[in-house]
């Protein structure tokens, strides 16, 4: 085993240079090639027909909307559209795959030469993309006994074909360099630029907890100052933004321990572990590993119309770099609120908050300083932490109503997370709603002015300031559930001061 | 056997018609055929599944329809086999091959959904080479198909069951597919008609695929107008084929009855140099090549010369694309899902699984062309042969327009030579292919061929047979010009040359 060399110390030696592929899945009604539907979650094998189990004789038919999803991303990305592209079968033996073969693009892709700039700390990084290709997802196999849950040692696997079909676009970045010690949050902040602008297309579900998205993430050291490339790991199917962070962390400490041996890095691919923050060894690849691409002779050629792709362009969402500066001047941040904000990939859910109706400034405290903590206790995105902006608009309209106050919201989203159902059902559950019936609080308010009558005296005396101890006690009795505005009127109406 | 069996496809119908026959005897008529010819040791073996039961329904349906006046389709009750390569719901498919033993599709070929929604009833799946590789159907896993003029000899390949359904009346019209001459070359060395249409004009799907760029389903039949009749209730649009045309192609059946007259004044006729000059073509397939070509003059078709000099490369580059697109297509047969599962001892893996299968399941052919095709495809050798032979696939096309600037339709014997013995050239793949010489440029094409019955040959006293190929979409040219040739020989022989076939009555006994 290879000593792990600090992540500081790796980069003090070399320069990394990563490239990304990020598959997305489309959210079209239909499958890449046939026309079963695409829901996440349906029984096993249900959603499936011969052309997408391929059963001999089937043949494909390309989904028209999934090569318009395809031109959109491509724009997004400042990619060039191909005028005439082809698709290729990869072809290669594994039980999930039906035929054999995945129907993908090899060297001619829908789209190509593109970039994306992505903000790191303010600082702002040219991404290259290389190519966006169109291509089909294989089925999911379930490997049932043995220790690992991997094929290797299991009693039986089960498969299911669902999800064969479902299209794909690969998007493959140019390699990055020059990032050095910003390398793990460049690939993170790209991928979630990446998702956030899939989101902005409504393309995807965008989900990487559901795969909807994901990530392999490549990655090589070279000494520092050589203008050579090392020999690269693929991480694969990184599952969410913070483990592609982790992902280019462990490898460069991974890499760095390897080549300050005196060993040699190993082509291979590897599996990331959500638990431990490492990767592991998958499989080696070697020259043998050759996938005979060649043209799909079951299809035509894809050759989308200048007018068509002109047409797709106007449809684009704002370019997100503007909607940025566009967002914090319409919502007021400064500019250390707005980098927190860019940081905790808060800035869509803010969009989305507000437009439930919620003040930008108490949308962005809610998801930058209440949601953002529990989602690093978790160990997760914010987005991801549970609560929707939705949710977040019904508590603050239920703070304004005076039906809770702000602490008694933190114990709602607490609710929320875990499940226990609308925000009006978590205050009836945990009996969190304020008090602002006269009745209880009066009786906290008698029994509180007669326990500490020195108080009393104190206040009728003018001393304002010893009320707050009056509340203390009112809101403690009513286990913080007092509507303290009301609280207080009573306690100056029983004084005779109102 | 009855006279009815002898009867064309367009004259049942007619008889049909006239309510002078039912669909129910009609079928029962070629289920009793296929009993009497097609079974034992020395039988025909068109046949590698007879669905009397279903063939019985779908005729008695029709015959219900007929009382009521409510036809389908002009062909509505004329029986029909299937070549076992086309999926069936209800009956096996196999493609000649072990690895499918026993698979039943759970869905229909599109020519297989038009039949029946034409009302034919299908008699049956056909023999074939397995999964269409070869010229001689010997290379099917269930045994040969023999031929009907000498059931000592081969009936072409890979479509020989239905060419040879056809041929021995055990169905007035049959199914084929070609991707190199597995229907043309079985037409020609067993009396009958073959046609391969334009690419794209028939639909694929369903059609278990050995090369997609070139497969093309297609008609055999024993007159031309029954092909026409029959390419047009199959061909046309299909949604779920890609590669399908789309705009509609001139009338094949107005060609047919249009060529039938006799007359081709002013159709420009090309020779092709490379397919009739050079060594390896029998001497009286020759001649009968030759006295068809005088009676196309006589008909008033003006004959000229044409060279394609790039088809002397054709046999290569076909014999690199098919295996390379077939190495592919044949990659899905890994008992994961379905066919043939070999278990190996021990504790096997899935790749153990899919080894063991593939290596039992499939035939020695069909491994050659899996080995070609993935040494082909691989890293390194691509462009000098795949990249290649596509170039060759190019320079093919252009020869054929620069051709059809000459000519209306070109014109070649089918095949070089007439059947050969069962058993002649198995171990000679090399001989073997070379059979498909004339046929193979037509497919890198995609223009569409006819093979229509030329005579005997004097040395043997086996069929010959003419072939005529058009541009791309004039299908109607090779109608035209193979029915006129039909009705001038015919009129010379006084009729069909299948009236000098033998009888075979009780071979199967």
């Amino acid at each position: 085993m290879t000593t792990l060399v600090p992540f500081d110390k790796a980069l003090a030696a070399y320069d990394p240079a990563m490239g990304l592929e990020v598959h997305v899945e489309l959210n079209t009604n239909s499958k890449m090639f046939c026309g079963c539907p695409t829901e996440f979650g349906a029984e096993p094998n249900t959603q499936v027909c011969p052309t997408c189990l391929g059963l001999p004789g089937a043949l494909p038919v390309v989904n028209h909307k999934a090569v318009e999803s395809a031109i959109r991303i491509g724009l997004a990305l400042n990619c060039e559209i191909a005028e005439w592209c082809r698709f290729a079968r990869k072809n290669y033996f594994y039980p999930d795959m039906p035929k054999n073969f995945q129907t993908s693009q090899y060297d001619e892709p829908i789209a190509f030469e593109g970039y994306m700039d992505v903000e790191v700390e303010g600082e702002t990084f040219r991404v290259e993309i290389e190519r966006a290709h169109m291509e089909e997802d294989t089925g999911k196999s379930l490997h049932v006994g043995g220790a690992t849950g991997r094929i290797h040692g299991a009693d039986y696997s089960l498969v299911d074909y669902n999800r064969a079909g479902i299209p794909l676009i690969e998007i493959v970045t140019k390699p990055i360099i020059g990032a050095g010690e910003k390398a793990p949050l460049v690939a993170k902040a790209y991928v979630a630029q990446l998702r956030d602008l899939i989101v902005a297309l409504g393309v995807s579900d965008a989900r990487m907890d559901q795969g909807s998205i994901r990530a392999d993430v490549n990655l090589s050291l070279a000494p520092k100052g050589s203008d050579k490339l090392g020999t690269r790991s693929e991480t694969k199917n990184v599952n969410s933004l913070r483990s592609v962070e982790r992902a280019v962390r462990f490898e460069v400490s991974r890499h760095a321990g390897i080549l300050n041996e005196g060993g040699k890095v190993v082509q291979e691919t590897r599996h990331f572990h959500e638990d431990t923050g490492e990767t592991t060894s998958g499989r080696e690849k070697s020259d043998a590993e050759d996938y005979r691409y060649f043209p799909e002779p079951d299809l035509v050629p894809v050759a989308p119309s200048r007018e068509w792709v002109e047409e797709l362009r106007g449809t684009l969402p704002e370019n997100p770099t503007a909607k940025k500066t566009r967002l914090q001047v319409e919502y007021g941040f400064t500019d250390l609120e707005m980098r927190d904000v860019w940081a905790a990939g808060a800035l869509p859910l803010i969009e989305a908050t507000v437009g439930e109706g919620v003040a930008p400034q108490s949308a962005r405290k809610w998801w930058v300083a209440e949601l953002l903590r529990r989602a690093n206790d978790a160990g997760v995105e914010l987005a991801e932490v549970g609560v929707t902006p939705a949710q977040v608009a019904a508590v603050q309209k239920l703070v304004d109503a005076k039906t809770i106050n702000d602490k008694l919201a933190r114990q709602v989203f607490d609710g929320l997370i875990a499940d226990e159902g609308t925000p009006e059902e978590i205050i009836e559950k945990r009996g969190l709603a304020l008090v602002s019936d006269d009745g209880p609080l009066i009786a906290a308010i008698d029994d509180a002015l007669a326990a500490q009558p020195d108080l009393v005296e104190k206040i009728k005396g003018g001393n304002m300031g010893a009320i707050g101890a009056i509340m203390g006690a009112v809101m403690k009795a009513t286990r913080g559930q007092a509507d303290a505005g009301r609280a207080r009127e009573l306690i100056l109406e029983k004084l005779g001061l109102s | 056997m009855t006279d009815l069996l002898k009867k064309s496809a367009a004259e049942l119908a007619e008889l049909l018609a006239e309510g002078s026959v039912t669909s129910v005897a009609l079928t029962q008529a070629c289920l009793d055929r296929i009993s009497e010819v097609d079974t034992g040791d020395n039988g025909v073996h068109a046949f590698l599944h007879v669905d009397a039961e279903g063939a019985i329904a779908a005729a008695a349906a029709s015959d219900a329809r007929r009382a009521k006046g409510e036809l389908l389709s002009p062909l509505d009750g004329v029986p029909i086999a299937v070549k076992d390569v086309l999926t069936t719901i209800g009956q096996p498919t196999t493609c000649g091959s072990k690895i499918l033993e026993g698979w039943v599709p759970p869905y229909d070929a599109t020519v297989v959904a038009r039949l029946k929604a034409a009302g034919l009833p299908i008699l049956g799946k056909t023999n074939m080479d397995e999964f269409a590789m070869g010229s001689s159907t010997e290379h099917s896993a269930y045994g040969p198909t023999r031929n009907p003029w000498a059931l000592d000899r081969i009936p072409g390949g890979s479509g020989g069951g239905s060419a040879a359904a056809v041929a021995a009346f055990e169905a007035p019209l049959a199914i084929g597919t070609d991707t190199g001459g597995s229907i043309r070359q079985p037409g020609a060395v067993t009396g009958t008609v073959g046609v391969k249409p334009t690419y794209g004009a028939i639909s694929r799907y369903g059609l278990v695929a050995m090369a997609n760029s070139l497969d093309q389903v297609g008609p055999v039949t024993r007159t031309v107008l029954d092909s026409a009749l029959l390419q047009e209730l199959i061909g046309g649009h299909d949604p779920l084929d890609s590669t399908s045309i789309s705009e509609p192609i001139p009338s094949v059946v107005d060609a047919a009855r249009l060529g039938a007259s006799g007359d081709l004044t002013g159709v420009k006729v090309g020779v092709i140099q490379e397919l009739t000059t050079g060594e390896g073509w029998q001497p009286g397939v020759m001649a009968r090549f030759d006295e068809s070509l005088e009676l196309l003059r006589d008909a008033g078709a003006e004959i000229v010369e044409v060279s394609c000099p790039s088809f002397e490369h054709a046999l290569a580059a076909y014999y690199l694309i098919m295996p390379c697109e077939a190495s592919s297509n044949l990659a899905k047969f890994d008992a994961m899902r379905y066919g043939l599962r070999v278990t190996p001892d021990g504790d096997p893996s899935a790749e153990e699984v899919m080894r063991a299968s593939r290596d039992a399941g499939f035939g020695d052919e069909v491994k050659r062309r899996i080995i070609l095709g993935t040494y082909a495809l691989s890293s390194g050798y691509y462009d000098a042969y795949y990249g290649q032979a596509q170039k060759v696939r190019t320079l093919i096309q252009r020869d054929f327009a620069a051709a059809f600037e000459q000519a209306d339709v070109l014109v070649s014997p089918t095949a070089p030579t007439t059947a050969w013995k069962l058993g002649e050239k198995l171990d000679d793949p090399l001989a073997m292919y070379k059979g498909d010489l004339a046929t193979i440029p037509s497919n890198l094409a995609g223009v569409p061929g006819i093979s229509v019955p030329a005579g005997l040959a004097d040395e043997d006293g086996l069929p010959v047979g003419f072939q005529v190929l058009a541009p791309a979409k004039a299908d109607d040219r090779v109608y035209r010009v193979g029915a006129a040739l039909e009705t001038l020989l015919e009129k010379k022989w006084g009729g069909p040359l299948l009236d000098k076939a033998p009888v075979l009555e009780g071979v199967a006994r």
